[in-house]
């Protein structure tokens, strides 16, 4: 990012936290926590702790970062080198990006980025410049996807509260900035769960690794009273309606598992975790060292705000999570798609002078699609 | 603590003290090597050592422990003191195994104990109070909480004990008196093998020479040799050759095939070549990456991930070697 960019955005952001702190505050337990950010073209400072919401805010207004983290971990000494922090506990957090849903890149909302001649274009499988297939791809505002991430947070929330026995008002969900959903579980048993046994419950939200015998299906001595019924609890029940679809179909399907065998059913197990299983990141809940985005901060790959959702049906990230203003401002920007903010459309731009609203401009800026004039 | 009645200590005699008991049914270590009525005691001692070194579980006989001198609690008591004196870990750790094993069998009968309640109540104290894990009995079985069944079963590595193959309702994980027991068989027999361990070690008692010199004979024949082959496992190979065609390897499939390569102890230099061909070689930052994941710039020094977690991460190209091990190191290492 060019140096003139660099200070528009920390401009930018700096005037946002000024006249936003209310949206930021360190978290419960403040002084156990680690905080961390990254400047614009910058690495990531980390180990830092801050005792109140008073630090937190010169910590904004000295360092103009880019982005703002701080641990779900708290620890006795939290601005050693990790290896001396004496870990004490940590929320379990789940990250559910809508990257990781799709099976490809939504056509009108992705454009890509030749890495050999940097000619931005709309999605297509090879650079319509040089031919390249070196390309990087990024996705701009998709409501497709706002609406897949959503379905998959309230399935989360469903195995959390029925399986996991972890009370509704202990699951607390954020709008991670960009495209997704961080889902908080705070004051529950599992705080104090390590690394393995959150990767435990990370395979067991995304049914990896079931065998038949856990739904009744042995190898030998089969008996189709055993398999999963529609009133089972947990994925028991689930697989019975995904397998089933309907009552009446049971005695149909069910004929179908048996005469296809043991072998068949483990490889259709196989195929239900792509279509039943939550689609979290399991390296997000089973790190126990990881510093997260903090609430109330802007993503520096948007420009939009990580913040709290209290209706997750009414939320939209591209209106509820847009805080910058609404200034006109002038920039170049190549923008082949169309995209949408604060019910605002905006492009497709050909390489061109425009003049949008500071959030557009921004936006795009963040996405690497626009420079400051 | 769980108060133990007689019965109790010829199920579980791990729980009592050793020295106390003795001393407090008025018997000193000595009388065991000379006194000829004690002589079937020691027998007994010695046998239930051979028996668990053979894998096999010590067969209870619950009359000869109606008796002033309960046989079998004895038999357990002296049989830690021969393992001491022999100093032999080998039989040590055989011999927690097959008394945890013992044990686990009383156990899971006392959870189902139906007529005597207090069995029940007793056995799920000493979940409780040896292994922090609160059980539940229900209509059709036992409860633990997620949390608790979590600490003991990533110890293992069968699919069925992984919590998705476990009924799992509100926060409890549902098992059969059976694997509930199964649950803590590791740390029942870590938790004998320790107190034998820890317990301090006396001074050759006359009379106890020549099993000890039998005991120690027995431990040769259970010194394990293996011989490793060179190559390499599957995973491993298909992750030099996705580097050796340019193709990207994850990010799991390099730290696996780094720590593989470091554990079996290649250098940092001798590995960061590897990664040459790679889309994004960057020859300082693999360095670093490399000097990281030994230990030598971090405090930690990475292991290489479990086949488990290798086959999570797509990553696994199993072959029926691959078959009777849990780690690639193990790969091509055999028994002679």
């Amino acid at each position: 990012m060019n140096a003139k960019d660099v200070t528009f955005l920390e401009d930018t952001f700096k005037k946002f936290y000024f006249e936003h702190f209310d949206l930021l505050h360190v978290p419960d337990n403040p002084n156990q926590r680690e905080f961390g950010y990254q400047k614009f073209n910058g690495g990531m400072n980390r180990h830092i702790s801050l005792k109140s919401d008073k630090d937190l805010h010169l910590l904004l207004m000295q360092n103009k970062p880019s982005d703002v983290y701080c641990s779900n971990a708290r620890y006795m000494f939290p601005n050693l080198p990790m290896a001396e922090k004496d870990w004490q506990n940590a929320e379990i957090i789940f990250d559910i990006d809508a990257k990781d849903l799709r099976k490809e890149h939504p056509k009108d909302n992705t454009l890509i980025k030749c890495s050999d001649c940097n000619e931005i274009s709309s999605l297509n499988e090879s650079c319509p410049n040089c031919q390249s297939t070196k390309l990087s791809f990024t996705t701009l505002t998709c409501n497709d996807c706002i609406k897949s991430t959503k379905d998959e947070v309230v399935k989360l929330k469903q195995i959390l509260t029925d399986d996991l026995g972890i009370d509704q008002q202990n699951i607390k969900i954020f709008f991670s900035g960009n495209e997704g959903f961080h889902i908080y579980v705070s004051k529950s048993e599992y705080d104090d769960v390590g690394s393995k046994e959150r990767a435990e419950i990370a395979d067991y939200i995304m049914f990896r690794g079931s065998i038949p015998e856990t739904f009744g299906f042995r190898k030998f001595n089969m008996n189709k009273s055993s398999l999963p019924k529609f009133e089972d609890d947990g994925w028991g029940g689930r697989l019975a309606k995904h397998l089933y679809g309907t009552k009446s179909n049971r005695p149909k399907i069910l004929q179908e598992v048996l005469s296809g065998g043991y072998t068949l059913f483990q490889k259709r197990l196989e195929d239900f975790r792509d279509s039943i299983g939550i689609k979290i990141d399991p390296n997000v809940t089973q790190d126990i060292h990881r510093i997260f985005r903090l609430p109330g901060s802007i993503n520096s790959k948007s420009g939009l705000t990580k913040i709290f959702v209290e209706d997750l049906k009414k939320f939209d990230p591209y209106v509820d999570a847009c805080f910058i203003d609404d200034e006109e401002v002038e920039v170049v920007t190549n923008c082949p798609i169309e995209f949408s903010l604060k019910k605002k459309k905006f492009g497709p731009f050909n390489n061109e002078q425009v003049s949008v609203p500071k959030f557009a401009a921004v936006y795009m800026m963040c996405k690497g699609i626009a420079s400051s004039v | 603590m769980v108060n133990l009645g007689n019965d109790e200590i010829v199920k579980y005699p791990f729980l009592a003290e050793a020295g106390k008991y003795l001393s407090d049914k008025g018997f000193s270590l000595e009388q065991f090597g000379t006194d000829p009525d004690l002589k079937k005691i020691v027998e007994n001692a010695f046998e239930r050592i051979i028996t668990a070194s053979e894998g096999r579980i010590f067969k209870s006989d619950f009359s000869s422990n109606n008796s002033a001198l309960p046989l079998e609690i004895f038999s357990f008591l002296i049989a830690v003191i021969l393992l001491k004196l022999s100093g032999m870990n080998t039989l040590i750790r055989r011999f927690s195994l097959a008394e945890a094993r013992r044990a686990e069998k009383f156990l899971e009968k006392d959870l189902m104990n139906y007529q005597d309640a207090t069995k029940t109540k007793l056995s799920l104290q000493i979940l409780e109070e040896l292994f922090s894990m609160t059980v539940e009995k229900t209509d059709k079985g036992f409860t633990i909480l997620v949390r608790d069944y979590l600490k003991h079963s990533i110890n293992f590595y069968e699919r069925e004990w992984k919590l998705i193959n476990r009924k799992v309702v509100n926060g409890k994980v549902h098992l059969t008196s059976h694997e509930t027991v199964r649950l803590v068989r590791k740390e029942l027999d870590r938790h004998i093998y320790t107190k034998i361990n820890s317990s301090s070690s006396p001074d050759m008692i006359i009379g106890f020479e020549t099993y000890v010199d039998k005991l120690k004979q027995l431990a040769k024949k259970f010194e394990v040799k293996t011989v490793e082959s060179k190559e390499f496992p599957p995973c491993i190979k298909h992750a030099i050759e996705v580097l050796e065609k340019g193709e990207n390897l994850p990010h799991s499939g390099r730290f696996m095939l780094a720590t593989f390569l470091l554990n079996k102890g290649q250098t940092v230099e001798q590995i960061a070549p590897l990664f040459k061909n790679a889309p994004d070689y960057n020859p300082k930052v693999t360095i670093y990456q490399l000097n990281q994941l030994s230990g030598v710039s971090g405090t930690t020094e990475y292991k290489c991930p479990s086949c488990e977690k290798v086959k999570s991460q797509n990553l696994c190209f199993p072959v029926p070697a691959c078959d009777t091990i849990i780690n690639p190191l193990q790969f091509g290492r055999k028994r002679v």
